[in-house]
């Protein structure tokens, strides 16, 4: 790592971490009313809906001045699950343990076992574990076993360069931005499925009240207006980097410039751009 | 309904969170089935318009209909299955060409339009009659129909019969193309490792036509039972050597995919056995277990040149049970796609609905529409010869 670099992360962490409060103070508020206003599911819907239609277009955002990229050290994942959370407060991810936008795997290998044991927040013993389906927890089922290697692997959409789930709408609903970013428009979504079963990573859900198809946007309407997408804002240990590859002094330039990096099924062909640090051959 | 998800499906292993909410449900089983029994019954139509084959005559005009009336409902599962049914036209008015989906409108309009024009060839004559001899609104109707073309002489009907032959000579690529096409939106998806495979097309094509003419048994000979004739015995003897042929023309394809499958052994191969010994096991015993119960049937009939009532039973059985075994077939490649998980770590289980938009019930109620609708055109327009007085 050079100086520079050094300095940048600081630079970036700094931010982090002054921002951190800030954030969480708001994702409480955004938390408290989503609880308040659970009630009315698909009155909220809607109106996210109709809010998006409406929604200005940003000033001094060019989109071809941009090219995200987002990366996750999968060493220095604690299982915490807040980016989960966060996600699903931030972006009104339907509340339960089937629908998300960003999930986190564990995986554990006890002594003697050749292959790992895989598991994410929705399992079921994790869910008895946190009492809720709109919180979540790694329960402790293995503090009794004998751990030969075990980490957390962050997952999320992979804004592909050769999108499967592109390739496959059949209306053009969900397309991909010249800042690398692959959205979906509400609005016009017919709601068939296709890309669902098109993206090999699993990342795309249905929303049954809208009756179109959801992901991860990397928080669009975040990072157009400079913020981090709400799981790298909150993640305590800066395990998700995010940035613009454009820019040589951004967090996810030096992480791409300073580690080995691979990406998740390249054999797919679909060039994925979360590239992550630390993963297991058995990451699936 | 919209706005509720079903039971979350239960899994074994580890699956990815989302894939618990399985996105294509049993109405997309019935998809490519019904799809499939147009493309059949189109090709023993073609057997009798395109090649010659006067064996096929006395169903080759019923054969027409069946078709069509299948062809109506081919869009109606994946309307009902759609979040947003009232967008579908999106697809339509601004297909997103990359997408083999967008293409299926054009493709499915281009067949209902080219079966309607080639019936109208195939019934121009009995239109012409039966305006000349229905009063009343129907009479209007048949008037309406004729397209004030009432010239039966010997050299319009002659005219007619080619074009009828150049449309099914169309039709033949086209009923190809619609049902490869279906196998090629399953075929195409990488993700998923149930589906992707070259072969997709060319085993929902064989098998959508052994299933087809299986229906077109059937079909034929409870129409003779209502109309109280005798069945063709050359006719039927003919759609058993064609079936036999399909189908053992797909077993053999089917086997090998199978077995290169198990012999390459890539990864997540432990997975895909997995799946055949759980979720999909008794839908691979039906698919394989009926496939060759019906293939050693036709072979005894075949062989010992069975005749009578005796060909018309085993014919009916073998229709019925390929109706069922390529029934299993879809659920088999649809639904165990979709058991399989992306993670090649776990599977998943689907079990479908009752009563809701998606259900068996809706199912039910779509595959008993096109027979509906069978009946009511051949009440309208009589598909058989007359009987010699």
């Amino acid at each position: 790592m050079t100086q520079e670099d050094k300095k940048i992360e600081v630079k970036g962490s700094n931010l982090v971490r002054r921002n951190f409060f800030l954030r969480m103070l708001g994702i409480g508020t955004a938390c408290a009313g989503t609880w308040v206003g659970s009630g009315n599911l698909i009155a909220r819907a809607q109106s996210a809906e109709t809010a998006a239609a409406a929604a200005p277009k940003i000033p001094d955002y060019d989109w071809n001045k941009h090219k995200w990229a987002f990366g996750v050290d999968a060493t220095r994942c604690i299982g915490c699950l807040r980016c989960v959370e966060a996600c699903k407060a931030e972006n009104g991810v339907t509340q339960d343990a089937h629908h998300f936008r960003t999930w986190v795997e564990r995986y554990v290998y006890l002594e003697g076992d050749e292959r790992a044991h895989v598991d994410s927040q929705s399992d079921a013993q994790n869910i008895a574990a946190s009492g809720s389906e709109k919180e979540f927890r790694f329960d402790n089922r293995y503090k009794d076993a004998k751990i030969e290697k075990a980490f957390f692997v962050p997952k999320l959409c992979n804004h592909c360069t050769h999108p499967a789930c592109v390739q496959v709408c059949p209306t053009g609903a969900t397309y991909q931005t010249k800042d690398g970013v692959v959205l979906i428009d509400h609005s016009y979504c017919i709601g068939c499925q296709y890309c669902v079963q098109a993206c090999p990573y699993g990342v795309r859900e249905f929303n049954h009240v809208l009756g179109v198809t959801d992901k991860c946007t990397w928080c669009y309407h975040r990072i157009t207006k400079g913020l981090q997408p709400a799981c790298v804002e909150v993640c305590p240990v800066e395990a998700r980097v995010f940035g613009d590859r454009n820019d040589p002094q951004s967090p996810i330039s030096a992480f791409l410039r300073n580690n080995r990096v691979s990406v998740l099924k390249p054999e797919t062909g679909n060039a994925p751009n979360v590239f992550y640090v630390g993963i297991d051959k058995e990451v699936c | 309904m919209i706005g509720t998800m079903a039971q979350a499906a239960p899994y074994v292993g580890y699956v990815y969170p989302n894939e618990t909410d399985i996105p294509w449900s049993v109405l997309i089983v019935i998809y490519p089935y019904i799809t499939g029994l147009v493309a059949g019954a189109f090709i023993v139509s073609s057997l009798y318009h395109v090649f010659g084959m006067a064996q096929y005559k006395p169903v080759a005009r019923f054969a027409l209909l069946t078709a069509v009336s299948f062809m109506f409902f081919v869009p109606t599962p994946l309307l009902l299955h759609l979040g947003n049914p009232q967008r579908a036209f999106n697809a339509v008015l601004t297909p997103h060409w990359t997408s083999a989906m967008a293409a299926f409108s054009y493709v499915a309009g281009f067949y209902i339009c080219l079966l309607l024009l080639e019936i109208w060839f195939a019934f121009r004559a009995d239109i012409v009659a039966l305006s000349k001899t229905t009063r009343g609104p129907l009479g209007t109707v048949y008037r309406l129909m004729t397209l004030g073309s009432d010239d039966v002489s010997p050299r319009a009907l002659a005219l007619d019969h080619k074009f009828a032959t150049v449309l099914a000579m169309i039709g033949i690529p086209a009923a190809g193309g619609l049902h490869g096409y279906v196998g090629f939106l399953f075929g195409s998806v990488k993700a998923r490792e149930w589906w992707s495979s070259d072969l997709m097309p060319i085993i929902f094509l064989l098998s959508a036509i052994v299933s087809g003419i299986g229906l077109l048994i059937v079909l034929y000979v409870v129409y003779s039972r209502i109309r109280k004739v005798p069945v063709d015995q050359d006719c039927m003897k003919g759609l058993a050597r064609t079936m036999w042929a399909f189908l053992l023309v797909v077993l053999v394809i089917e086997g090998l995919e199978l077995l290169e499958m198990f012999y390459k052994r890539l990864e997540g191969i432990d997975m895909v056995q997995r799946l055949i010994e759980g979720p999909i096991r008794y839908g691979m015993l039906i698919q394989w277990g009926g496939s060759l119960i019906v293939l050693a049937l036709l072979t005894v009939l075949i062989v010992f040149r069975v005749e009578g009532k005796a060909l018309v039973r085993g014919l009916v059985i073998s229709g019925v049970g390929m109706m069922i075994a390529v029934l299993a077939m879809r659920w088999n490649v649809v639904i165990g796609g979709q058991e399989l998980s992306k993670t090649m770590k776990g599977l998943l289980v689907y079990y479908p609905e009752i009563l809701s938009h998606e259900g068996l019930v809706a199912v039910a109620i779509v595959f008993t529409c096109p027979f509906v609708v069978l009946w009511l055109i051949t009440r309208f327009l009589s598909p058989w010869e007359p009987e010699p007085s």
